[in-house]
Protein backbone atom coordinates (compact mmCIF):
# COMPACT_ATOMS: atom_id res chain seq x y z
CA UNK A 1 0.00 0.00 0.00
CA UNK A 2 2.61 2.40 0.47
CA UNK A 3 4.54 1.27 -1.81
CA UNK A 4 1.81 2.23 -4.55
CA UNK A 5 1.69 5.81 -2.38
CA UNK A 6 5.35 6.38 -3.34
CA UNK A 7 4.90 5.36 -6.91
CA UNK A 8 1.94 7.96 -7.45
CA UNK A 9 3.44 10.78 -5.14
CA UNK A 10 6.96 10.23 -7.74
CA UNK A 11 4.86 10.21 -11.10
CA UNK A 12 2.40 13.40 -9.36
CA UNK A 13 6.38 15.12 -8.70
CA UNK A 14 7.39 14.20 -12.36
CA UNK A 15 4.11 16.02 -14.08
CA UNK A 16 4.45 19.04 -12.07
CA UNK A 17 8.23 19.62 -12.88
CA UNK A 18 7.44 18.69 -16.44
CA UNK A 19 3.84 20.93 -16.63
CA UNK A 20 6.17 23.63 -14.90
CA UNK A 21 9.30 23.42 -17.41
CA UNK A 22 7.22 23.70 -20.18
CA UNK A 23 4.93 26.53 -19.14
CA UNK A 24 7.87 28.30 -18.22
CA UNK A 25 9.51 27.74 -21.60
CA UNK A 26 6.04 28.52 -23.34
CA UNK A 27 6.41 31.92 -21.66
CA UNK A 28 10.22 32.64 -22.11
CA UNK A 29 9.83 31.80 -25.98
CA UNK A 30 6.76 33.91 -26.29
CA UNK A 31 8.51 36.56 -24.78
CA UNK A 32 11.01 36.45 -27.06
CA UNK A 33 8.49 36.05 -30.05
CA UNK A 34 7.69 39.64 -29.62
CA UNK A 35 11.34 40.60 -29.84
CA UNK A 36 11.62 39.01 -32.74
CA UNK A 37 9.06 39.79 -34.11
CA UNK A 38 10.16 43.47 -33.39
CA UNK A 39 13.64 42.57 -35.15
CA UNK A 40 12.67 41.22 -38.54
CA UNK A 41 9.61 43.82 -39.24
CA UNK A 42 12.73 46.14 -38.70
CA UNK A 43 14.59 44.33 -40.86
CA UNK A 44 12.13 43.64 -43.77
CA UNK A 45 11.43 47.24 -43.40
CA UNK A 46 15.17 48.75 -44.21
CA UNK A 47 15.54 49.90 -40.54
CA UNK A 48 17.16 47.93 -37.25
CA UNK A 49 14.70 47.00 -34.58
CA UNK A 50 15.09 47.88 -31.00
CA UNK A 51 19.04 47.38 -29.99
CA UNK A 52 19.44 49.67 -26.83
CA UNK A 53 17.93 47.47 -24.26
CA UNK A 54 20.93 45.04 -23.04
CA UNK A 55 23.01 43.80 -26.37
CA UNK A 56 21.08 44.33 -29.29
CA UNK A 57 18.18 44.73 -27.80
CA UNK A 58 17.82 41.25 -25.79
CA UNK A 59 16.31 42.91 -22.91
CA UNK A 60 13.93 44.53 -24.78
CA UNK A 61 10.67 42.08 -23.57
CA UNK A 62 12.01 42.57 -20.03
CA UNK A 63 11.77 46.42 -20.46
CA UNK A 64 8.26 45.97 -21.76
CA UNK A 65 7.09 43.76 -19.23
CA UNK A 66 7.97 45.98 -16.59
CA UNK A 67 6.35 48.95 -18.66
CA UNK A 68 3.17 47.15 -18.59
CA UNK A 69 2.95 46.30 -14.62
CA UNK A 70 3.70 49.24 -14.00
CA UNK A 71 0.93 51.16 -15.88
CA UNK A 72 -2.07 52.02 -14.26
CA UNK A 73 -4.62 49.18 -14.11
CA UNK A 74 -7.98 50.42 -14.94
CA UNK A 75 -11.13 48.80 -14.62
CA UNK A 76 -13.89 50.75 -16.41
CA UNK A 77 -16.57 51.54 -13.96
CA UNK A 78 -20.01 50.39 -16.30
CA UNK A 79 -18.11 46.94 -17.23
CA UNK A 80 -18.67 43.32 -14.94
CA UNK A 81 -15.95 42.87 -12.85
CA UNK A 82 -15.33 39.55 -12.80
CA UNK A 83 -15.85 38.83 -16.08
CA UNK A 84 -13.33 41.72 -16.84
CA UNK A 85 -10.40 40.37 -14.96
CA UNK A 86 -11.44 36.64 -16.20
CA UNK A 87 -11.20 37.61 -20.16
CA UNK A 88 -7.60 37.79 -20.36
CA UNK A 89 -6.85 34.88 -18.15
CA UNK A 90 -8.96 32.63 -19.69
CA UNK A 91 -7.63 33.72 -23.35
CA UNK A 92 -4.37 32.44 -21.50
CA UNK A 93 -5.03 29.41 -19.82
CA UNK A 94 -6.39 27.96 -22.94
CA UNK A 95 -3.74 28.70 -25.17
CA UNK A 96 -1.18 27.11 -22.31
CA UNK A 97 -3.28 23.99 -21.78
CA UNK A 98 -2.97 23.38 -25.61
CA UNK A 99 0.56 22.42 -24.46
CA UNK A 100 -0.37 19.11 -22.04
CA UNK A 101 -0.30 16.99 -25.10
CA UNK A 102 2.93 18.21 -27.49
CA UNK A 103 5.48 15.37 -27.21
CA UNK A 104 8.38 17.03 -26.66
CA UNK A 105 11.15 14.24 -27.07
CA UNK A 106 11.01 10.54 -26.70
CA UNK A 107 11.87 10.21 -22.71
CA UNK A 108 14.78 11.10 -20.21
CA UNK A 109 16.40 9.02 -17.75
CA UNK A 110 16.67 10.37 -13.92
CA UNK A 111 18.19 7.72 -11.87
CA UNK A 112 16.81 4.74 -13.95
CA UNK A 113 13.71 5.88 -14.08
CA UNK A 114 12.14 6.52 -17.89
CA UNK A 115 10.26 9.85 -17.61
CA UNK A 116 8.36 10.49 -20.68
CA UNK A 117 8.02 14.28 -22.15
CA UNK A 118 4.66 14.26 -23.40
CA UNK A 119 2.71 15.75 -20.44
CA UNK A 120 -0.71 13.72 -20.84
CA UNK A 121 -0.44 10.90 -23.47
CA UNK A 122 -3.94 10.66 -23.88
CA UNK A 123 -5.38 8.66 -26.51
CA UNK A 124 -7.59 11.42 -28.11
CA UNK A 125 -4.29 14.19 -28.60
CA UNK A 126 -5.85 16.07 -31.89
CA UNK A 127 -9.46 16.03 -30.58
CA UNK A 128 -8.27 17.32 -26.92
CA UNK A 129 -6.01 20.35 -29.24
CA UNK A 130 -9.51 21.22 -30.62
CA UNK A 131 -11.54 20.97 -27.57
CA UNK A 132 -9.10 23.79 -26.14
CA UNK A 133 -8.87 26.15 -29.38
CA UNK A 134 -13.02 26.45 -29.36
CA UNK A 135 -12.97 27.19 -25.75
CA UNK A 136 -10.40 30.13 -26.73
CA UNK A 137 -13.12 32.06 -28.39
CA UNK A 138 -14.61 32.38 -24.54
CA UNK A 139 -11.36 34.31 -23.90
CA UNK A 140 -12.38 36.84 -26.67
CA UNK A 141 -16.07 36.90 -26.01
CA UNK A 142 -16.12 37.41 -22.48
CA UNK A 143 -13.14 40.14 -23.20
CA UNK A 144 -15.36 41.84 -25.95
CA UNK A 145 -18.76 41.54 -23.28
CA UNK A 146 -17.14 42.98 -20.00
CA UNK A 147 -16.19 46.11 -21.47
CA UNK A 148 -19.34 47.72 -22.62
CA UNK A 149 -18.17 49.17 -24.98
CA UNK A 150 -19.81 48.87 -28.42
CA UNK A 151 -16.99 48.54 -30.67
CA UNK A 152 -15.56 46.12 -28.53
CA UNK A 153 -18.27 43.95 -28.57
CA UNK A 154 -18.78 44.51 -32.44
CA UNK A 155 -14.90 42.94 -32.71
CA UNK A 156 -16.11 40.51 -30.16
CA UNK A 157 -18.18 39.05 -32.26
CA UNK A 158 -16.07 39.57 -35.48
CA UNK A 159 -13.07 37.15 -33.82
CA UNK A 160 -15.39 34.76 -32.53
CA UNK A 161 -17.14 34.20 -35.68
CA UNK A 162 -13.76 33.74 -37.39
CA UNK A 163 -12.78 31.73 -35.49
CA UNK A 164 -15.71 29.31 -35.32
CA UNK A 165 -15.47 29.48 -39.15
CA UNK A 166 -11.97 28.68 -39.29
CA UNK A 167 -11.86 25.61 -36.95
CA UNK A 168 -14.10 24.12 -38.94
CA UNK A 169 -12.06 24.09 -42.02
CA UNK A 170 -9.14 22.60 -39.47
CA UNK A 171 -11.07 19.53 -38.47
CA UNK A 172 -11.88 18.94 -41.99
CA UNK A 173 -7.79 19.02 -43.31
CA UNK A 174 -7.03 16.87 -40.21
CA UNK A 175 -9.44 14.07 -40.92
CA UNK A 176 -7.57 13.68 -43.84
CA UNK A 177 -4.40 13.25 -42.07
CA UNK A 178 -6.24 10.93 -39.44
CA UNK A 179 -7.76 8.18 -42.31
CA UNK A 180 -3.63 8.07 -43.02
CA UNK A 181 -2.61 7.51 -39.59
CA UNK A 182 -5.53 5.55 -38.36
CA UNK A 183 -4.77 7.36 -34.46
CA UNK A 184 -5.39 10.63 -32.42
CA UNK A 185 -3.14 10.12 -30.17
CA UNK A 186 0.15 13.12 -31.02
CA UNK A 187 2.46 10.01 -29.72
CA UNK A 188 1.38 7.95 -32.30
CA UNK A 189 1.45 10.10 -34.78
CA UNK A 190 5.06 11.24 -34.55
CA UNK A 191 6.18 7.72 -34.33
CA UNK A 192 4.83 6.49 -37.90
CA UNK A 193 6.68 10.17 -38.63
CA UNK A 194 9.73 8.83 -37.85
CA UNK A 195 9.46 5.23 -39.22
CA UNK A 196 8.37 6.52 -42.45
CA UNK A 197 8.54 10.03 -44.30
CA UNK A 198 6.68 13.21 -42.53
CA UNK A 199 3.25 13.75 -43.56
CA UNK A 200 3.64 16.79 -45.34
CA UNK A 201 4.69 14.80 -48.40
CA UNK A 202 1.36 12.75 -48.03
CA UNK A 203 -0.80 15.97 -47.22
CA UNK A 204 0.49 18.97 -48.76
CA UNK A 205 -2.66 20.10 -49.52
CA UNK A 206 -4.03 19.22 -46.15
CA UNK A 207 -0.77 21.49 -44.73
CA UNK A 208 -1.95 24.14 -46.90
CA UNK A 209 -5.30 24.29 -45.19
CA UNK A 210 -4.84 23.93 -41.67
CA UNK A 211 -1.73 26.66 -41.94
CA UNK A 212 -4.38 28.92 -43.27
CA UNK A 213 -6.26 28.24 -40.53
CA UNK A 214 -3.85 28.24 -37.69
CA UNK A 215 -3.17 31.83 -38.78
CA UNK A 216 -7.58 32.56 -37.98
CA UNK A 217 -6.98 30.99 -34.73
CA UNK A 218 -4.45 32.93 -34.14
CA UNK A 219 -5.91 35.99 -34.87
CA UNK A 220 -2.24 36.74 -36.96
CA UNK A 221 -2.64 38.93 -40.18
CA UNK A 222 -3.69 38.67 -42.64
CA UNK A 223 -7.01 37.65 -40.49
CA UNK A 224 -6.15 39.99 -37.47
CA UNK A 225 -9.39 42.12 -38.22
CA UNK A 226 -10.40 41.66 -34.09
CA UNK A 227 -7.34 43.53 -33.16
CA UNK A 228 -7.28 46.01 -36.18
CA UNK A 229 -6.52 49.50 -34.61
CA UNK A 230 -7.90 51.99 -37.54
CA UNK A 231 -10.26 49.43 -38.61
CA UNK A 232 -12.08 48.46 -35.13
CA UNK A 233 -10.55 51.06 -32.42
CA UNK A 234 -8.18 48.18 -31.60
CA UNK A 235 -10.76 45.82 -31.18
CA UNK A 236 -11.86 43.62 -28.50
CA UNK A 237 -8.79 44.67 -26.33
CA UNK A 238 -9.59 48.30 -26.27
CA UNK A 239 -10.59 48.81 -22.72
CA UNK A 240 -8.05 47.00 -21.03
CA UNK A 241 -5.00 48.24 -19.53
CA UNK A 242 -1.73 47.25 -18.40
CA UNK A 243 -0.97 44.00 -17.33
CA UNK A 244 -4.51 42.30 -18.16
CA UNK A 245 -3.74 43.83 -21.69
CA UNK A 246 -0.01 41.92 -21.28
CA UNK A 247 -2.12 39.06 -20.69
CA UNK A 248 -3.99 38.92 -24.00
CA UNK A 249 -1.15 40.15 -26.00
CA UNK A 250 1.03 37.63 -24.85
CA UNK A 251 -1.54 34.89 -24.79
CA UNK A 252 -1.27 35.63 -28.47
CA UNK A 253 2.00 35.24 -28.37
CA UNK A 254 1.89 32.00 -26.87
CA UNK A 255 -0.72 30.68 -29.19
CA UNK A 256 1.52 31.13 -31.93
CA UNK A 257 4.10 29.15 -30.47
CA UNK A 258 2.01 25.96 -28.71
CA UNK A 259 0.09 26.59 -32.77
CA UNK A 260 3.54 26.33 -34.39
CA UNK A 261 4.65 22.80 -32.38
CA UNK A 262 1.35 21.24 -33.27
CA UNK A 263 2.03 21.37 -36.57
CA UNK A 264 5.48 20.87 -36.71
CA UNK A 265 4.01 18.01 -34.46
CA UNK A 266 1.90 16.91 -37.07
CA UNK A 267 2.86 17.21 -40.70
CA UNK A 268 7.02 18.28 -39.90
CA UNK A 269 7.64 14.99 -38.24
CA UNK A 270 7.70 16.30 -34.46
CA UNK A 271 10.51 15.57 -32.26
CA UNK A 272 12.23 13.75 -35.30
CA UNK A 273 15.97 14.51 -36.56
CA UNK A 274 15.45 14.56 -40.58
CA UNK A 275 17.39 11.87 -42.12
CA UNK A 276 18.95 10.78 -38.31
CA UNK A 277 18.01 7.36 -37.23
CA UNK A 278 17.09 7.72 -33.42
CA UNK A 279 16.98 3.99 -32.03
CA UNK A 280 20.24 4.17 -33.47
CA UNK A 281 21.54 7.24 -31.55
CA UNK A 282 19.94 6.24 -28.56
CA UNK A 283 22.15 3.16 -28.27
CA UNK A 284 25.17 5.11 -29.36
CA UNK A 285 24.66 8.42 -26.55
CA UNK A 286 22.24 7.47 -24.15
CA UNK A 287 18.61 8.27 -23.82
CA UNK A 288 19.13 11.68 -22.36
CA UNK A 289 21.27 13.74 -24.99
CA UNK A 290 19.33 11.76 -27.51
CA UNK A 291 16.33 13.67 -25.97
CA UNK A 292 17.65 17.02 -25.63
CA UNK A 293 18.91 16.50 -29.76
CA UNK A 294 15.25 15.52 -30.24
CA UNK A 295 13.59 18.38 -28.54
CA UNK A 296 16.27 20.82 -30.08
CA UNK A 297 15.08 19.67 -33.96
CA UNK A 298 11.61 20.16 -32.29
CA UNK A 299 12.70 24.13 -31.28
CA UNK A 300 14.26 24.63 -34.73
CA UNK A 301 10.81 23.44 -35.96
CA UNK A 302 8.34 25.60 -34.35
CA UNK A 303 11.44 28.40 -34.57
CA UNK A 304 11.04 28.27 -38.65
CA UNK A 305 7.00 28.45 -38.30
CA UNK A 306 7.39 31.45 -35.86
CA UNK A 307 9.40 33.01 -38.30
CA UNK A 308 6.98 32.26 -41.04
CA UNK A 309 3.88 34.03 -38.90
CA UNK A 310 6.30 36.85 -39.01
CA UNK A 311 6.98 36.97 -42.17
CA UNK A 312 3.50 36.27 -43.65
CA UNK A 313 2.20 39.54 -40.98
CA UNK A 314 4.25 42.05 -42.64
CA UNK A 315 3.76 41.04 -46.15
CA UNK A 316 0.24 40.70 -46.69
CA UNK A 317 -2.58 43.60 -46.27
CA UNK A 318 -5.35 42.21 -43.93
CA UNK A 319 -8.66 40.50 -45.13
CA UNK A 320 -11.83 42.85 -45.01
CA UNK A 321 -14.41 41.18 -43.01
CA UNK A 322 -16.52 39.60 -45.88
CA UNK A 323 -13.43 38.35 -47.89
CA UNK A 324 -12.74 36.73 -44.36
CA UNK A 325 -15.99 34.95 -43.86
CA UNK A 326 -15.90 34.07 -47.85
CA UNK A 327 -12.56 32.64 -47.58
CA UNK A 328 -13.35 30.41 -44.43
CA UNK A 329 -16.63 28.85 -45.95
CA UNK A 330 -16.74 28.76 -49.61
CA UNK A 331 -13.34 28.06 -50.30
CA UNK A 332 -11.85 26.58 -47.65
CA UNK A 333 -14.37 24.06 -46.47
CA UNK A 334 -15.11 22.86 -49.95
CA UNK A 335 -11.23 22.50 -50.55
CA UNK A 336 -10.56 20.55 -47.37
CA UNK A 337 -13.95 18.29 -48.66
CA UNK A 338 -11.80 17.43 -51.76
CA UNK A 339 -8.55 16.51 -50.24
CA UNK A 340 -10.76 14.31 -48.07
CA UNK A 341 -12.23 12.75 -50.55
CA UNK A 342 -8.79 12.57 -52.77
CA UNK A 343 -6.66 11.14 -49.75
CA UNK A 344 -10.16 8.16 -49.40
CA UNK A 345 -9.77 7.72 -53.33
CA UNK A 346 -5.53 7.22 -53.50
CA UNK A 347 -5.79 5.21 -50.00
CA UNK A 348 -8.05 2.71 -51.26
CA UNK A 349 -6.48 2.44 -54.80
CA UNK A 350 -2.89 1.53 -52.95
CA UNK A 351 -5.01 -0.61 -50.46
CA UNK A 352 -6.53 -3.06 -54.02
CA UNK B 1 -11.46 52.06 -64.56
CA UNK B 2 -12.41 48.65 -65.91
CA UNK B 3 -11.59 45.66 -63.20
CA UNK B 4 -10.75 42.15 -65.48
CA UNK B 5 -12.54 39.27 -63.17
CA UNK B 6 -9.54 37.38 -62.14
CA UNK B 7 -7.62 34.67 -63.64
CA UNK B 8 -7.64 31.10 -61.59
CA UNK B 9 -4.22 31.76 -60.42
CA UNK B 10 -4.59 34.88 -59.14
CA UNK B 11 -7.65 34.29 -57.04
CA UNK B 12 -6.41 31.23 -55.86
CA UNK B 13 -4.19 34.43 -53.86
CA UNK B 14 -1.18 32.00 -53.56
CA UNK B 15 1.52 33.09 -56.23
CA UNK B 16 0.99 37.01 -55.25
CA UNK B 17 1.51 36.04 -51.52
CA UNK B 18 5.01 33.86 -52.78
CA UNK B 19 6.07 36.61 -54.74
CA UNK B 20 5.22 39.04 -51.79
CA UNK B 21 6.67 37.39 -49.62
CA UNK B 22 9.75 36.81 -51.85
CA UNK B 23 9.92 40.27 -51.46
CA UNK B 24 9.94 41.11 -47.60
CA UNK B 25 12.52 38.01 -47.97
CA UNK B 26 14.92 39.79 -50.07
CA UNK B 27 14.67 43.16 -47.77
CA UNK B 28 16.02 41.27 -45.00
CA UNK B 29 19.80 41.67 -46.60
CA UNK B 30 19.33 44.87 -47.68
CA UNK B 31 21.48 47.97 -46.51
CA UNK B 32 19.65 49.36 -43.83
CA UNK B 33 18.20 53.39 -44.06
CA UNK B 34 19.50 54.49 -40.03
CA UNK B 35 21.02 56.01 -38.85
CA UNK B 36 22.80 55.03 -35.47
CA UNK B 37 22.09 58.21 -33.63
CA UNK B 38 24.07 59.49 -31.18
CA UNK B 39 27.14 57.28 -32.58
CA UNK B 40 26.17 58.69 -36.32
CA UNK B 41 24.43 62.04 -36.63
CA UNK B 42 23.07 63.10 -39.92
CA UNK B 43 25.01 66.01 -40.91
CA UNK B 44 22.92 69.68 -41.20
CA UNK B 45 23.23 72.07 -43.67
CA UNK B 46 24.90 75.69 -43.12
CA UNK B 47 22.40 77.66 -42.19
CA UNK B 48 21.25 75.42 -39.80
CA UNK B 49 19.72 77.46 -36.79
CA UNK B 50 20.86 75.76 -33.19
CA UNK B 51 21.37 77.20 -30.08
CA UNK B 52 22.84 80.99 -29.28
CA UNK B 53 25.90 82.03 -28.88
CA UNK B 54 26.82 85.73 -27.36
CA UNK B 55 29.85 86.78 -29.21
CA UNK B 56 33.25 88.28 -28.66
CA UNK B 57 35.68 90.32 -30.19
CA UNK B 58 39.63 89.16 -31.02
CA UNK B 59 40.71 90.23 -27.58
CA UNK B 60 37.83 88.72 -25.74
CA UNK B 61 35.25 91.97 -24.69
CA UNK B 62 31.86 91.06 -24.91
CA UNK B 63 29.91 92.48 -27.96
CA UNK B 64 26.66 92.74 -26.64
CA UNK B 65 25.67 96.33 -25.77
CA UNK B 66 22.62 95.29 -24.43
CA UNK B 67 20.15 97.83 -26.91
CA UNK B 68 17.47 95.28 -26.37
CA UNK B 69 16.97 94.83 -30.73
CA UNK B 70 16.83 91.24 -30.07
CA UNK B 71 14.02 91.48 -27.50
CA UNK B 72 11.51 93.31 -29.83
CA UNK B 73 12.82 91.55 -33.27
CA UNK B 74 11.79 87.81 -30.89
CA UNK B 75 8.26 86.94 -31.93
CA UNK B 76 8.05 84.74 -28.96
CA UNK B 77 9.19 87.27 -26.74
CA UNK B 78 12.00 85.22 -25.24
CA UNK B 79 14.92 86.98 -24.42
CA UNK B 80 15.19 89.35 -21.62
CA UNK B 81 17.94 91.54 -20.59
CA UNK B 82 19.12 94.34 -18.19
CA UNK B 83 22.04 97.27 -19.25
CA UNK B 84 24.59 98.56 -17.20
CA UNK B 85 27.23 100.80 -17.18
CA UNK B 86 30.56 99.93 -17.50
CA UNK B 87 33.03 100.83 -14.67
CA UNK B 88 36.75 101.90 -15.41
CA UNK B 89 38.18 99.10 -14.42
CA UNK B 90 36.06 96.97 -16.70
CA UNK B 91 37.30 98.10 -19.91
CA UNK B 92 39.09 94.94 -20.98
CA UNK B 93 35.70 92.82 -20.45
CA UNK B 94 32.91 94.83 -22.30
CA UNK B 95 34.09 97.14 -25.75
CA UNK B 96 31.45 99.95 -25.00
CA UNK B 97 29.99 101.54 -22.11
CA UNK B 98 26.92 100.10 -21.92
CA UNK B 99 26.61 96.11 -21.69
CA UNK B 100 24.40 93.42 -20.37
CA UNK B 101 24.68 92.77 -16.69
CA UNK B 102 21.87 89.97 -16.83
CA UNK B 103 21.05 88.57 -19.83
CA UNK B 104 18.60 85.61 -20.44
CA UNK B 105 17.17 83.66 -23.12
CA UNK B 106 14.16 80.89 -22.34
CA UNK B 107 14.70 78.01 -24.70
CA UNK B 108 11.17 76.62 -24.29
CA UNK B 109 9.73 79.70 -25.77
CA UNK B 110 12.68 80.38 -28.14
CA UNK B 111 11.49 79.49 -31.81
CA UNK B 112 14.81 79.60 -33.23
CA UNK B 113 14.06 81.37 -36.31
CA UNK B 114 17.21 83.20 -36.52
CA UNK B 115 15.73 87.25 -35.97
CA UNK B 116 17.66 87.89 -33.37
CA UNK B 117 20.82 87.28 -35.24
CA UNK B 118 19.24 88.99 -38.27
CA UNK B 119 18.37 92.08 -36.03
CA UNK B 120 21.78 92.50 -33.79
CA UNK B 121 24.05 95.56 -35.02
CA UNK B 122 27.08 94.70 -33.15
CA UNK B 123 27.29 90.73 -34.31
CA UNK B 124 26.75 89.73 -30.68
CA UNK B 125 24.65 86.76 -31.22
CA UNK B 126 24.43 84.38 -33.55
CA UNK B 127 22.42 80.67 -33.91
CA UNK B 128 25.05 77.70 -34.12
CA UNK B 129 24.62 74.42 -35.06
CA UNK B 130 24.52 72.57 -31.68
CA UNK B 131 21.33 70.95 -30.91
CA UNK B 132 19.33 72.23 -27.77
CA UNK B 133 20.35 69.69 -25.08
CA UNK B 134 17.24 67.67 -23.12
CA UNK B 135 17.03 68.50 -19.47
CA UNK B 136 14.58 67.54 -16.52
CA UNK B 137 13.08 70.84 -15.18
CA UNK B 138 11.79 73.69 -16.78
CA UNK B 139 14.08 76.43 -14.88
CA UNK B 140 17.12 74.83 -16.63
CA UNK B 141 15.75 75.52 -19.93
CA UNK B 142 16.27 79.33 -19.00
CA UNK B 143 19.80 80.16 -20.40
CA UNK B 144 21.35 82.96 -18.22
CA UNK B 145 24.09 84.90 -19.85
CA UNK B 146 27.59 82.74 -18.91
CA UNK B 147 26.00 79.47 -20.39
CA UNK B 148 25.26 81.42 -24.03
CA UNK B 149 28.56 83.00 -23.99
CA UNK B 150 31.50 81.97 -26.56
CA UNK B 151 34.49 80.95 -24.63
CA UNK B 152 37.18 83.63 -24.16
CA UNK B 153 39.94 83.93 -27.30
CA UNK B 154 42.67 84.49 -25.21
CA UNK B 155 42.12 82.44 -22.08
CA UNK B 156 41.22 79.36 -23.88
CA UNK B 157 41.76 79.48 -27.71
CA UNK B 158 41.02 75.96 -28.33
CA UNK B 159 37.17 76.12 -27.48
CA UNK B 160 36.70 79.72 -28.69
CA UNK B 161 37.78 78.05 -32.23
CA UNK B 162 35.99 75.13 -32.08
CA UNK B 163 32.84 77.44 -31.36
CA UNK B 164 33.44 79.69 -33.64
CA UNK B 165 35.23 77.94 -36.82
CA UNK B 166 32.05 76.30 -38.20
CA UNK B 167 30.75 79.60 -38.12
CA UNK B 168 33.29 81.03 -40.41
CA UNK B 169 32.89 78.14 -42.79
CA UNK B 170 29.32 78.53 -43.00
CA UNK B 171 29.38 82.27 -43.76
CA UNK B 172 31.79 81.92 -46.27
CA UNK B 173 29.64 79.25 -48.05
Amino acid sequence: MTLLFTMDLMLVLEKFLLIGAVISFALVVAMYTTYAERKIAAWMQDRRGPNRAGPFGLLQPVADGVKLFFKEEIIPLASNRFLFVLGPALAMITAMLTSAVIPWGEYIEILGRKISLQIADVNIGILYVFGVVSMGVYGIMIGGWASNNKFSLLAAVRGASQIISYELAMGLSLISLLMMTGSLSLKTIVEQQMNGSWNIIYQPLGFLIFIICVFAECNRTPFDLPEAENELNFGYHQEYSSMKLGLYLFSEYVNMFISSAVMATLFFGGYDIPFVDETALTASLGANLTALFCFLALFAKVLFFLFVFIWVRWTIPRFRYDQLMDLGWKKLIPLALANMIITAVVMLLIKN
Amino acid sequence: MEQKPMSFMESLYLPAIFKGMAITFMHLFKKKATINYPEQQRPFSPVFRGLHVLNRDEEGRENCTACGLCAVACPAEAITMEAAERKSNEEHLYREEKYAAKYEINMLRCIFCGLCEEACPKDAIYLSETFAPSSFTRKSFIYSKDELLIPHPVNEPEKFAAAKGAREARQKN
